[in-house]
């Protein structure tokens, strides 16, 4: 074999691995995406039409209309705006806590000096060895002890303080260089403007990451909503999902499908922005463990 | 000392907020849980009356959850449900190894430098960040056995190939209900964190691994089974450990949506347990034992896990 024919067979031959990897690549994101796929299409579609659809012929994966009336009338069927309302507002209310109580407790943990630090530090570490049902039921009691079911003080309140976001951002404060922070100290910078100019600017990454999965980790949250609401106004859009499904499940499925796609849609739009935090953020989850 | 006191002053101030909250939402109800494992409550009421049905009955809980009692001729545990349960949990967990396999082999796939790998990365990563509920509706209604997208495709293949296919009833037939959770739960993981754990540890290890065994003229295979399999060990370490903690309490919402626990309890797993116990029959102490339990064994497992599998991995 002389040598051009050589290259073009290597050229041919990875050439047909390349087409074997987007063969399985594809498969996979095939699998993945149809299912979207359908949820939209069907949103759009007609209640009779979803009955009598084939999925093996692509015109029948087409509305025959687009009836962006479904979409409208899921706001008649169901308070979804409130919903909407709701979860934004917990979701960043609980975020803006999570962030904030945990970074100034991270800094205390990793900067200053006190009695009794590293006892307390051990108590919130071996915590977050414990399930969260254990912790949810004297929780969920003591909500119906203050009064506060229903109420977005239930939604909001317990989930401020978390073990999990001290200990993370403890540990990336740790791993900051002391040097400014002494050079600060010398120029009279007292520990809350350490704090605010010092450790929360150079940890950007942290608390980005942070902030990212608490508020999807919150916009996911079914279990906590569904004990402590009770009246429709009170839902979340997960718990406005639930019920929905449950009264219409049988009856309407187009209505259905569009109050799934805009619970999706604005989550999937907040990744893509994202998404460089979240997956940095899953990989520095890896190399802790 | 000046300093010193002005420092544990300031320390004080940082960390109150977030210690008062830890106490009062995290700390004290892990204490008060296991109490509460002691006692048999009744939750009728608000406000003060709420403790009105207190009493402490000892070990009661534990033992309906895990004696056993003599009947007819054999032994019968004391609580059924909880075993089937457990049953079931573990059950829906048997798709773990599945799960890590096709996450792995995912991850090879878009480890490949190919044009618009970035999006396929982004694709299946999709469902880990959609709302759970709404994942879970989707499926149901895929799931549906006269309408549903998955038994139409099987009807419609069927007819392509000349034959008479039907699908099951999935969620409606206690045989398919676990199936189809496990199905959902699969297409729904198998994109996700795993795939982007192990997709930083295959890009950690070292090029010239691969270099020196290429001159040494090794197989593909022998350089996956050899190089990649050992230098990716302590991710599949951390991420089978992580699988089966979050599998012994997971699938919560899923479940909820999908099935509601049924049909015929076929798809109740301990977590629901706790949930049905707590929520529908109001039975505070009951759920917070069970809660326990659960507690016991994921500490148990990741004690021997942790020593066993520690020997397994090569750093």
């Amino acid at each position: 074999m002389n040598k051009k024919n050589l290259k073009a067979d290597i050229n041919f031959r990875s050439a047909g691995k390349k087409l074997i990897w987007y063969l399985v690549l594809s498969i996979f994101a095939v699998t993945m995406v149809m299912p979207f796929i359908w949820m939209v299409s069907t949103s759009f579609k007609d209640a009779v039409e979803v009955y009598t659809q084939n999925p093996l012929d692509l015109k029948s994966w087409m509305p025959d209309k687009f009836l962006w009336q479904n979409y409208l009338d899921v706001f008649k069927v169901i308070p979804f705006l409130k919903f909407y309302f709701n979860s934004i507002f917990i979701a960043l209310s609980v975020t803006l806590g999570v962030v904030l109580t945990s970074s100034l407790a991270g800094y205390a943990f990793s900067r200053l000096d006190f009695p009794g630090r590293d006892k307390i530090f051990f108590a919130y570490l071996s915590t977050m060895m414990i399930p969260g049902a254990v912790v949810i039921i004297p929780v969920f009691i003591l909500m119906r002890y203050f009064g506060w079911i229903d109420s977005y003080k239930a939604l909001i309140v317990p989930a401020i303080f978390t073990a999990y976001g001290t200990f993370m951002l403890r540990q990336f404060f740790m791993s900051l260089p002391k040097d400014l922070e002494d050079a600060a100290k010398i120029d009279g910078c007292g520990y809350l403007g350490i704090y605010f100019r010092i450790i929360l600017p150079l940890s950007k990454p942290a608390l980005a990451t942070l902030t990212v999965f608490t508020f999807i980790g919150n916009w996911q949250s079914l279990l906590w909503p569904l004990l402590v609401t009770n009246s429709i106004d009170m839902f979340t859009v997960p718990i406005g999902l639930a019920y929905f499904q449950s009264q219409y499940y049988l009856v309407n499925w187009t209505l259905l499908m569009a109050a799934s796609t805009m619970a999706i849609a604005p989550i999937i739009v907040v990744f893509l922005f994202a998404q460089k935090f979240f997956i940095e953020g899953i990989k520095l989850e890896g190399i802790k463990g | 000392m000046r300093a010193r006191s002005k420092e544990s002053l300031a320390a004080l101030l940082f960390l109150g907020p977030n210690l008062i909250g830890f106490f009062v939402f995290t700390f004290l109800p892990v204490i008060f849980s296991l109490l509460l494992s002691f006692f048999r409550w009744e939750l009728i009421g608000a406000g003060e009356s709420i403790f009105s049905n207190l009493k402490f009955i000892g070990f009661a809980n534990f033992v309906k959850l895990l004696g056993f009692h003599f009947q007819d001729g054999r032994f019968v545990p004391n609580d059924p449900h909880f075993w089937y349960y457990m049953y079931n949990t573990i059950f829906l967990m048997l798709t773990i190894p599945i799960g890590i396999i096709g996450s792995l082999v995912l991850a090879i796939a878009v480890n490949r430098r190919l044009k618009g790998i970035v999006i396929y990365r982004m694709l299946f990563f999709l469902p880990v960040i959609c709302p759970i509920a709404a994942i879970a509706v989707l499926w149901k209604v895929l799931l549906n056995p006269d309408f549903g997208l998955i038994n139409s495709l099987i009807v419609r293949l069927g007819e392509l190939l000349g034959l008479k296919l039907a699908g099951p009833s999935w969620l409606s037939d206690a045989n398919w209900a676990k199936p189809a959770i496990m199905l959902v739960n699969l297409w729904m993981t198998i994109g996700g964190y795993n795939m982007i754990l192990y997709l930083a540890a295959l890009q950690g290890i070292p090029r010239d691994l691969y270099e020196a065994a290429d001159i040494d003229g090794a197989s593909s295979w022998h350089k996956f089974r050899y190089i990649t399999i050992p230098m990716i060990s302590p991710t599949t370490f951390f991420i089978t450990i992580m699988s089966i903690i979050g599998g012994l309490q997971g699938s919560f919402a899923i479940i909820y949506i999908l099935t509601g626990g049924g049909p015929a309890n076929s798809s109740t797993t301990i977590m629901y347990y706790i949930f049905t116990n707590l929520y529908e029959f109001q039975k505070a102490g009951y759920a917070a034992a069970v809660a326990w339990i659960l507690f016991v064994i994921i500490f148990v497992f990741s004690r021997v896990y942790w020593k066993r599998g520690g020997r397994l991995v090569h750093y």
